[in-house]
């Protein structure tokens, strides 16, 4: 009596449980900031080979300690250099599959149309502003780059009582967005989105007042073999991804 | 690791911010509570429905709406920017004013608990000998709700220490302004700082424990003086 019940709801379970073609899929772990552009690479690399992309976003510090705990990503697409370079270093990723994809830019923008003229620097210097939203410079890359700029142009100190943080570039954005921020140093794809376009008014910081924003893609070691993250991972360096990168707003990583 | 290095001020603010919270949850919550313990209204659902809401609802859900009504064109940020001058996002204001919203469950709830088991008798008797109705709720109902108040009061504080959600969307990470524990904890881990992150978590777990065990005991050992 049991086992009639019992026995179709384990191979219920077992179907349920089972992912459909797992050898041709690349399971991406990538950082937030770069969700829109992967997309489109993404839609693109399937139509060309047939392999699926499935893409987990988050902070690149997260997917960091998921893929150390054991998370079963394939690739890793960081906002940095140095969580791809301890992984490789841990022997979690496949030595020498690392490189850099794409560069951020960074911007300083304002939702007001004349707030932001000419030279950024002018509106850093006036200082008619409540709040300057960046993102969090001990985690986020665009974080850091903000501070170098404020750094070199020496303006850290009269702005450090300005500065609102948020946890990444995508929560400097939100501040800035809603209003609650008249500036905020971001990044140049969240100013270009189709959605905010046109609006405001911007600077994009010169490239010689930031070390520039490297980030990197690796290999994981679990995945060394598997046909679909290879063949994404070449399809990156390619042209029709690096265009793709451009018109959201990054540099061509190579 | 050096201990000295350890940066205690997130720990204080969010003693702060807590305090502060439990201490206006309280006077606004006593009267909320009270109108739901004693009401036949047919609002009565329907508020103690909204009161609810923050149980279910994700911090980020809660802190989204507030990054935007705290804002300068904001239904609460833009009257008070016009009659303070600043907005309310990325102030030790605006945190107290989004920790009642979060923890207002838990001090409503206990207070109507506590209130409904009261009931009404001991009352009428105090209205009968000529108690003013303000007499017979400090005299008479407020002594007989004390579990209610101590529950009311510790939940809500150890629920705004536990905020991070929405604190991490209307917060802005300002160090002595808005950067509560929880926050800082996810700034170690990010960080890769894993040994600070270790320790606050680790503290702040403790400490909830003791305040939680607390509670019970003292909860257990209070005569239920009803009936």
């Amino acid at each position: 009596m049991l086992t009639r019940i019992i026995a179709p709801a384990l191979c219920v379970l077992i179907v349920m449980l089972q992912t459909p073609g797992a050898a041709e899929e690349v399971l991406v772990a990538q950082a937030a900031n770069f969700s829109e552009p992967m997309e489109e690479i993404a839609r693109k690399f399937e139509q060309a080979t047939g392999h699926r992309v499935r893409i987990s976003a988050g902070s690149t510090g997260k997917l960091y300690a998921q893929i150390q705990n054991g998370a079963p990503f394939d690739l890793f697409l960081a906002a940095d250099q140095r969580r791809p370079r301890l992984l490789e270093e841990e022997g979690l990723a496949v030595a020498g599959s690392r490189f850099t994809y794409a560069l951020g830019r960074l911007t300083l923008w304002s939702r007001d149309a004349d707030r932001v003229t000419g030279d950024g620097t002018a509106v850093l210097r006036r200082g008619d502003f409540d709040y300057l939203a960046i993102a969090n410079p001990k985690t986020a890359p665009f974080g850091s780059a903000a501070v170098q700029v404020m750094h070199r142009l020496g303006l850290e100190d009269r702005l450090s009582n300005k500065i609102v943080q948020g946890e990444n570039v995508a929560q400097a954005f939100q501040f800035v967005f809603s209003g609650n921020a008249q500036l905020g140093f971001l990044s140049l794809s969240q100013v270009l989105d189709p959605r905010v376009s046109g609006a405001g008014s911007r600077w994009d910081v010169p490239q010689d007042l930031y070390d520039p924003l490297k980030m990197d893609a690796v290999l994981l070691s679990r995945s060394e073999r598997n046909p679909a993250a290879l063949a994404l991972l070449d399809y990156l360096k390619g042209g029709e991804s690096q265009a793709i990168m451009e018109r959201y707003g990054y540099g061509r990583g190579r | 690791m050096d201990w000295s290095q350890l940066d205690l001020g997130p720990l204080w603010l969010t003693l702060r911010l807590a305090g502060v919270t439990v201490l206006v949850l309280l006077l606004v919550g006593t009267p909320i509570a009270w109108w739901l313990a004693h009401t036949r209204s047919r609002l009565k659902t329907v508020v103690e429905a909204s009161v609810a809401l923050p149980l279910v609802l994700p911090p980020t859900v809660l802190g989204f709406y507030l990054l935007i009504a705290l804002g300068p064109y904001g239904v609460i940020g833009g009257p008070w920017a016009s009659l303070t001058g600043s907005a309310l996002a990325f102030t030790f204001s605006g945190l107290v004013i989004a920790s009642c919203l979060y923890s207002l469950p838990f001090v409503v709830q206990p207070l109507q608990g506590a209130f409904e088991a009261i009931g009404t008798a001991p009352l009428e008797a105090a209205w009968s000998l000529r108690a003013s109705k303000w007499d017979a709720f400090v005299t008479v109902a407020s002594p007989l709700a004390l579990r209610g108040y101590l529950t009311a009061t510790v939940l809500g504080f150890a629920h705004t220490l536990g905020e991070f959600g929405v604190v991490l969307m209307v917060g802005g990470n300002i160090p002595g302004k808005t950067r509560v524990i929880s926050i800082a904890i996810f700034d170690h881990v990010e960080a890769l700082e894993y040994q600070e992150a270790r320790i606050l978590s680790a503290g702040l777990l403790l400490f909830s424990f003791v305040v939680l065990l607390l509670v019970y005991t003292v909860n257990r050992r209070l005569p239920l003086q009803v009936s």
